[in-house]
């Protein structure tokens, strides 16, 4: 377990955050830019002091003003990964990789071969850290904070400086760290789209303070993100399970709660985990069995919440078999097909509209929210 | 060295001696002193920043007059190093070092806070969550980060120790084969009837050595560059 509780005041701004992630597994501090992400994660590896709080994982703790006990950033055995890279441009790049290896306590987990494999190193060795590109320089500072054998990784918007290309290019890299090392990462984001695709826990943080967290499928339902991503973004994230392949139109099929989904993706082992985004604006809910659609997909459940989301529209909570989806739908729609809990309903949505990402590591499981 | 005569060799060997001695001796002092002045704030900091710059606005005859001070033989410093090392410094060459480096520590001090400046804190924070302690981070990040600034401190430093007059004159005298270095010696010699020729070669001396000294300086600088890739 990673716990944090700090507070800090920087001029007239207070971040007072707490948050607890069951470890491994991959927190994604979310917000929008200038919500204190940044400082909570410079607190966390000890660059920036807190005014009071207590930051320890596992049974190791490495802050707590009550106690005084500061353990200093060179000695936390926590790696970080800065938007920036910051890789030293007076070494190569395997002197750069190497650089907090040589300082590693001897106890290893991962060693120079493992992490050039993962992150595809080799043929960057014996450049130049300024004749990298961008995507490349975070894939070197990845491996360099990994290779100081961190107990903790942190990464700051590792992505935030490279266009949407690049973006992609490195996205899968951050996957195959996240399911093939068993450490334990907290992982700063602006852009909602990663974190669904990284994270197993998020939190939500607005204006310094945490204001929610929980795991990913828990956390994509909640009211407080529509203020950061915006209605068009807002959606359930659900884990699926491949089922096969469906032989005429070739489509994967992916259990759903009790439901079954038809999407395009490239081809999966059947078994193979999936979390699947289903948009709010892109599900169609209906009161009746429908028939004759060109609608692949269509789950049935029962509608647990129906809330206000603004002047015009509704959403609505439906529960598909121990897994809850969100559809965004006009106010005159709740009224005329009468949509309150406990109603059954069909959920509609297109095979093209849906996206799914392959996710190995354990599913979310959910935290107690420390009534933050 | 067939066509310097013997005591033009003798003046150029001092002056080099001399100006070694004294980059070496300050060296690691002003890297020392541009790291507090830059990086820690204490109270005495404008004091201290005012004392390492007093040899630029001082006449050097007054920098020379306040080391005899200090360290002549009856000084408080002086009578000291005498005492407990055997070490002299008045009328010696390494006196003459002393009052060198005292001149160009300033232009040594402020090449390498330049230097110093643009060092990018995110890297020494990065070397600190790779386990670096704080004299690691210094050596193996700081340092080499700040070289381009040190080196040109150093030559620059180097070349004004070459010509330092008015604090050697002072504190050391113009003793022949011990203090009387190339701008000493030309001095002398324009204090000589018919001594114009000798001034004439000992400035094209000087002249020369001017600038293969900042001809070098540019040649390290872009070496330099190179290796850290700008």
């Amino acid at each position: 377990m990673f716990s944090v509780a700090v507070r800090r005041r920087l001029g007239s701004f207070l971040l007072d955050a707490q948050f607890e992630l069951p470890t491994p597994g991959v927190m994604a501090l979310f917000g929008r830019s200038g919500c204190g992400k940044s400082t909570l994660v410079n607190i966390i590896a000890g660059l920036l002091s807190a005014d009071a709080g207590r930051v320890a994982l596992n049974e190791n703790v490495l802050l707590d003003t009550d106690r005084r006990v500061y353990v200093p950033p060179e000695s936390r055995r926590i790696g970080y990964v800065f938007q920036d890279a910051r890789l030293f441009p007076h070494m190569s790049v395997a002197a750069n990789l190497k650089y907090g290896q040589r300082r590693a306590p001897a106890h290893r987990f991962v060693n120079l071969d493992t992490v050039a494999g993962l992150l595809d190193l080799g043929p960057l060795m014996d450049r130049r850290t300024h004749q990298l590109s961008g995507g490349e320089r975070q894939r070197v500072a990845m491996g360099r904070a990994l290779l100081s054998q961190p107990a903790l990784l942190l990464l700051d918007e590792p992505l935030a400086s490279l266009d949407a290309a690049r973006r992609e290019e490195v996205l899968p890299y951050l996957e195959s760290l996240r399911d093939q090392l068993a450490i334990p990462m907290v992982y700063v984001s602006h852009d909602f789209d990663e974190v669904l695709r990284l994270a197993t826990h998020v939190v939500l943080m607005e204006s310094g303070r945490t204001i929610a967290q929980g795991g990913v499928g828990e956390m994509s339902l909640n009211a407080g993100l529509r203020s950061i991503v915006g209605a068009d973004a807002l959606g359930a994230t659900v884990d699926g399970r491949v089922l096969g392949t469906d032989p005429s139109s070739g489509l994967i099929r992916v259990q759903v709660g009790h439901g079954e989904l038809n999407l395009q993706t490239a081809p999966h082992a059947v078994g193979t985990k999936l979390r699947v985004h289903l948009l709010a604006r892109d599900l169609i809910v209906a009161t009746e069995a429908p028939r004759n659609l060109s609608v692949r997909n269509i789950l049935t459940g029962t509608v647990t919440t129906v809330s206000s989301d603004d002047a015009d529209s509704d959403l609505v909570v439906i529960d598909v078999g121990r897994t809850l989806i969100m559809a965004r739908i006009t106010k005159a729609a709740t009224r005329e097909l009468a949509l309150e809990p406990g109603r059954t309903v069909w959920a509609l949505v297109k095979a093209v509209s849906l996206r799914s990402h392959s996710f190995v590591a354990p599913a979310a499981i959910s935290t107690a929210p420390p009534g933050a | 060295m067939m066509w310097l005569s013997p005591s033009e060799v003798e003046a150029l060997h001092l002056s080099l001696s001399v100006a070694v001695r004294s980059v070496i001796f300050s060296l690691p002092l002003a890297v020392l002193l541009a790291w507090v002045l830059t990086r820690r704030r204490f109270v005495g900091h404008t004091l201290l920043d005012a004392l390492v710059h007093l040899p630029l606005v001082l006449p050097p005859v007054v920098v020379g007059y306040l080391l005899l001070l200090l360290f002549g033989t009856r000084g408080p410093i002086g009578s000291w190093l005498e005492r407990v090392f055997g070490i002299e410094l008045i009328f010696t060459r390494n006196g003459a070092a002393l009052a060198t480096a005292v001149m160009s520590f300033p232009l040594m001090v402020r090449a390498m806070r330049i230097s110093l400046e643009n060092v990018d804190r995110g890297l020494e924070q990065a070397a600190r969550t790779l386990g670096a302690g704080a004299m690691d981070r210094f050596a193996t990040i700081t340092l080499p980060l700040m070289l381009p600034g040190v080196l040109a401190g150093a030559i620059t430093a180097f070349s004004a120790a070459l010509g330092e007059f008015g604090a050697v004159i002072t504190f050391v005298s113009n003793i022949p084969g011990e203090t009387r270095t190339l701008p000493l010696a030309l001095y002398t010699a324009l204090q000589t009837p018919g001594g114009d020729v000798a001034a004439a070669r000992l400035a094209c001396i000087s002249l020369i050595l001017g600038l293969g000294g900042l001809l070098l300086s540019e040649w390290f600088a872009r070496r330099v560059r190179r290796l850290l890739g700008r």
